[in-house]
């Protein structure tokens, strides 16, 4: 099919002679077919490695590489350490011992420097020690890390569709509440039943509170991110009216707090002999949840759309495909998956419902989606990195007296530098060779 | 004014846009400047422009070397640029475009509308680019808003304009109407940079060409002695082939079937409208026609894309109206749809994926739901190879190809597996010479293999090389189909809204008559009033 193309030969131009005649000046600078073709080859892998997509079907080695090389991971390494650079200003000033030496900062630099020094020290010290300095530390870490894990998830699989869930909060509370209720409310089941009873039904509390906004933005155009924060506030305070019925509440208490979740509903620890560790089986859970939306993502037929949908949603329109299906499907996976982080807490950790049981934890599902850059492996290590951040926060307030709002700071403000990677860009005058310059290369050249 | 441009060289990462580029513009002299998409034409006059710093050589002018740092900038240094897409504010009135930015106001800021538009008046008057001055933008055929532009420039004092591939949006004899218009500019001694890729504009207009190639310039040449041969051969770099080799068409049995076509836009008036057509297979119908007369909506009707309000189609004899997009394109229809970055591909999925991206699920690409890499990478390099696609590897980004061969991605997709029917809309539209040619020789290998092909095109030459049938779309309807050949200024006339029995004469009012065209375009050309370029 390829060979009828072939040039044969220079035919004569509609004005022979003349035509000749130039024919001469023009041969210098003419290319073969091979060298041009070459040239362009060439050229493309030179935007193709600007560019340094991955494909669906990498291996992880493959995946890991080009994790670790791409452009885009050190931007967003370099969000984290600017964070931690904001927050190391923040600890120094609010530490009453630096603004003294401030006062005579002209007399005598070196205090100030030297104060300074030792309170961000100290802080980030107690920070990494208190999330990864001892097998009680990681244990705390990994607790923290599976609804954050989950939570992540939720937000990342939308994310690759093109939509912004902001509702893992309000999905998670609706998985952990109804994972408590048929915690607490059957009896008499084996654990082999009861378990993975009440975690299936966190995970359709939480895929049917995300197929709301799915379903509007499918069928109205409603923005998800609007739809999904009203929904946040409407299954935070549903939630606290439902504590303190008697459905939900303790009958030996007045104040809101529900029944404690049968013993066949919670989630064994990993380590039971070592009473101190907390980890439980829903890290487990959690993981292999993310191994099967790592599959559906990125190597499945839905996935296939899902990626088609959220990087042009016209072009998979124009392909046969059906971006209202995917968008009620992405929603979906994604409240399951905070569901499933609702239902991880409810019945691994707290074993009981209390009003606010949710503490941000979806939100933060954010921050740990944006800070793996929606890819699935990603979501997971930066689930865990945010994890530790949160119980090293604890430490760190504990004995140095920094705040553990700092940890949220921090937090907030990797989302900030994500937010604005031409910002990272400019502090650390990385040459700008990602995406947005190779439109503007591309752009330019038309 | 005297403008020389001396080794400007400007890189973006990875690419050398702009390579010791040299450009001298005599006073009185309309310049071509002519390359392929990519060739780094409009980055040499964004430089000029001031859009972008150059990161070597000089800009001087009337003999004093400039720095250029922004648009305003290079505004007062007399310089004008008409973009390729208009920089208006639709919603103002013609005079108010214009003077924006430089506007008189009266005590407390208030905008004098009346001078305005009276200064207006009179520089369209003295330009010879009669304009309203009190219409609205929004409510002025895109030829006309051009001209806003070219006022704009001009009511800026502009020495130099610069023209940004200005006739990609006119019918053949608006291009006529902007010819003239840039003769009368140059007249003062004022200089035009006219930029195109189309051969026979610059051979029309422009006083000396250069040409520019992967951002170098290439040659010079005189548009006079110069063939178009000569100037095709220089501007991609190997000899190419004009003209299409093209057995006559050996129609078999219909295809698509279309009745009474009706299609609306969203408040339901019709942009579609009582259309029939029919094409048979082992032909190609072309629909020529100015760009949103239609054929956008046509097409995506046809394909699927959007919801028939009135009439039938079928393809092969299956229903398309109630049929989704997915059921069209498996039960084959292939499309290769005009805008190729919205609709065509995914820029950041590979190629291989990219080449099965309306074959997804489909076996052997997919199997109980999990995608078959290894199926889709031998498929894309099989693609690949037979349709020449110029990648480093299947797995690269799509969107890392250059335009032609990015064209030529989505003709292999749509080309490669059986179908009855193809849609092609522009697909050529912003690719290279080269890949040109190579598309066209694949639409006629399309055709000869029995499929029926409908062929949507702006370019009035790409339409009369590839066509057996051509019809043209004005105002959502549809005149023709005619035989070919059919003279060039009659379709450019009925683009223009002419009635076909006034052009084509008394013995070809009917479609189904048009077996013997006018012999001599002459005696069709006898009734314009303005004479062809």
């Amino acid at each position: 099919m390829s060979d009828d193309h072939e040039p044969e030969g220079n035919p004569p131009g509609p004005e022979g002679d003349d035509a000749d005649e130039r024919g001469r000046t023009a041969g210098d600078v003419l290319l073969d077919d091979e060298e041009l073709a070459r040239a362009e080859i060439e050229a493309a892998a030179e935007r193709a490695a600007d560019a340094k997509s991955i494909g669906l079907e990498a291996s992880f080695g493959e995946r890991f590489i080009a994790a670790i090389t791409g452009t885009g991971v050190i931007v967003t390494l370099l969000a984290f350490v600017s964070a931690l650079v904001i927050g190391a200003f923040i600890i120094a000033f609010s530490e009453d011992s630096v603004r003294e030496a401030l006062g005579y900062l002209f007399a005598q630099p070196g205090d100030a420097f030297r104060a300074a020094w030792d309170a961000v020290s100290s802080a980030y010290l107690a920070l990494l020690q208190g999330s990864v300095g001892g097998a009680t530390q990681l244990s705390e870490t990994f607790v923290t890390a599976t609804p954050l894990i989950l939570t992540g998830l939720a937000v990342a699989v939308p994310l690759r569709a093109g939509l912004f869930n902001i509702g893992a909060e309000g999905q998670f509370v609706a998985g952990g509440m109804l994972a408590g209720l048929i915690g607490f409310s059957l009896t008499g089941l084996p654990m082999a039943v009861h378990l993975p009873l009440a975690l299936v039904a966190g995970l359709l509390a939480g895929g049917l509170y995300g197929w709301i906004p799915g379903i509007l933005k499918a069928r109205t155009g409603a923005h998800e991110v609007i739809s999904t924060i009203m929904l946040n506030n409407i299954a935070l305070l549903v939630s606290g009216y439902l504590i303190s019925t008697t459905l939900f509440r303790r009958p030996d208490r007045t104040d809101p707090i529900s029944k404690s979740v049968e013993a066949s509903a919670r989630f064994p620890r990993l380590i039971p002999w070592e009473p101190g560790l907390r980890v439980n089986t829903s890290l487990l859970v959690a993981i292999v949840l993310a191994i099967v939306i790592f599959w559906l993502v990125e190597r499945s037929t839905r996935g296939f759309e899902l990626n088609a949908v959220g990087l042009n949603a016209s072009a998979a329109t124009a392909a046969g495909m059906n971006p209202g299906r995917t968008i009620v499907l992405a929603m979906t996976v994604g409240g399951a998956m905070a569901g499933a982080g609702g239902a991880a807490v409810i019945l691994g950790l707290q074993h009981r419902l209390t009003i606010g049981f949710s503490a941000g934890i979806g939100f933060s599902g954010i921050t740990v989606a944006l800070l793996g850059r929606g890819r699935i492996g990603g979501t997971v290590a930066a689930g865990v990195l945010i994890g530790a951040l949160q119980v090293g926060g604890r430490n760190m307030q504990a004995q140095t007296g920094t705040s553990l709002e700092l940890a949220l700071v921090i937090q907030a403000l990797i989302i900030v530098f994500i937010a604005a990677p031409g910002l990272v860009r400019a502090i650390f005058r990385i040459k700008a060779d990602d995406l947005a310059t190779g439109q503007v290369a591309k752009g330019g050249g038309a | 004014m005297e403008l020389e441009l001396r080794g400007i060289t400007k890189r973006f990462p990875g690419v050398i846009a702009n390579d010791a580029v040299d450009l001298v513009v005599a006073p009185g002299e309309v310049h071509g400047l002519l390359g392929e998409n990519g060739a780094g034409k409009s980055t040499l006059m964004n430089v000029l422009y001031g859009l972008y710093r150059a990161d070597e050589g000089e800009i001087i002018i009337d003999g004093t070397p400039l720095q250029l740092d922004d648009p305003g900038d290079a505004i007062d240094a007399g310089i004008g640029m008409v973009h390729q897409h208009f920089m208006l504010v639709p919603v103002f009135t013609v005079a108010e475009n214009i003077v924006l930015g430089v506007e008189h106001t009266r005590g407390l800021g208030r905008l004098d509308r009346a001078r305005a538009s009276q200064e207006v008046a009179e520089l369209a008057e003295r330009s010879g680019l009669p304009v309203d001055p009190d219409a609205l933008v929004e409510e002025l055929p895109v030829g006309i808003q051009q001209r806003v532009e070219i006022l704009k420039a001009l009511y800026r004092d502009a020495r130099l304009l610069i023209l940004d591939e200005p006739t990609a949006v006119l019918t053949p004899q608006e291009a006529d109407d902007l010819f003239d218009a840039i003769r009368a500019f140059t007249t003062e001694g004022r200089s035009v940079i006219f930029i195109s890729h189309k051969l026979r504009e610059h051979r029309a207009i422009a006083d000396r060409i250069s040409v520019l190639r992967r951002g170098r310039i290439v040659g010079t040449a005189d548009p006079r002695e110069a063939s178009e041969q000569d100037l095709a051969n220089l501007m991609v770099g190997r000899p190419v082939e004009l003209t299409v080799h093209k057995p006559p068409a050996e129609p078999t049995d219909s295809v698509l079937e279309v009745q009474g076509l009706r299609v609306e836009d969203a408040v339901g008036t019709p942009v579609v409208q009582d259309l029939d057509l029919q094409i048979r297979r082992g032909e190609i119908v072309a629909i020529a026609g100015v760009e949103g007369n239609g054929q956008t909506p046509l097409v995506a009707a046809l394909t699927g894309l959007r919801e028939v309000a009135d009439g039938t189609v079928t393809i092969a004899g299956r229903e398309v109206v109630g049929a989704t997009r997915k059921q069209i394109l498996r039960d084959g229809t292939g499309h290769v749809p005009e805008d190729r970055a919205r609709d065509g591909l995914v820029a950041d999925f590979s190629v291989a994926e990219n080449l099965v991206l309306n074959l997804w699920d489909a076996e052997p690409y997919a199997r109980r739901g999990t995608l078959q890499f290894g199926a889709i990478n031998a498929h894309a390099r099989e693609l690949v190879g037979a349709y020449d696609i110029r990648t480093p590897s299947v797995g690269t980004s799509a969107g890392s190809l250059s335009g032609g061969n990015q064209q030529k991605l989505v003709v292999a997709r749509e080309f490669a597996r059986p179908i009855d029917l193809l849609v092609a809309s522009q697909p050529t539209r912003g690719v290279d010479v080269g890949s040109i040619e190579y598309i066209h020789s694949q639409l006629v290998a399309k055709r000869d293999e029995g499929t029926a092909v409908l062929l949507v095109s702006s370019e009035l030459d790409e339409v009369l090389a590839l066509a057996d049938r051509v019809a043209v779309m004005y105002h959502g309807r549809l005149v023709g189909p005619f035989d070919t050949p059919i003279s060039k200024e009659a379709v450019g006339r009925m683009m223009a809204g002419a009635d076909p029995a006034e052009v084509l004469g008394a013995a070809a009012t009917s479609p189904t008559t048009t077996t013997t065209p006018p012999d001599d375009p002459a005696t069709a050309d006898g009734s314009s009033p303005g004479a062809p370029a």
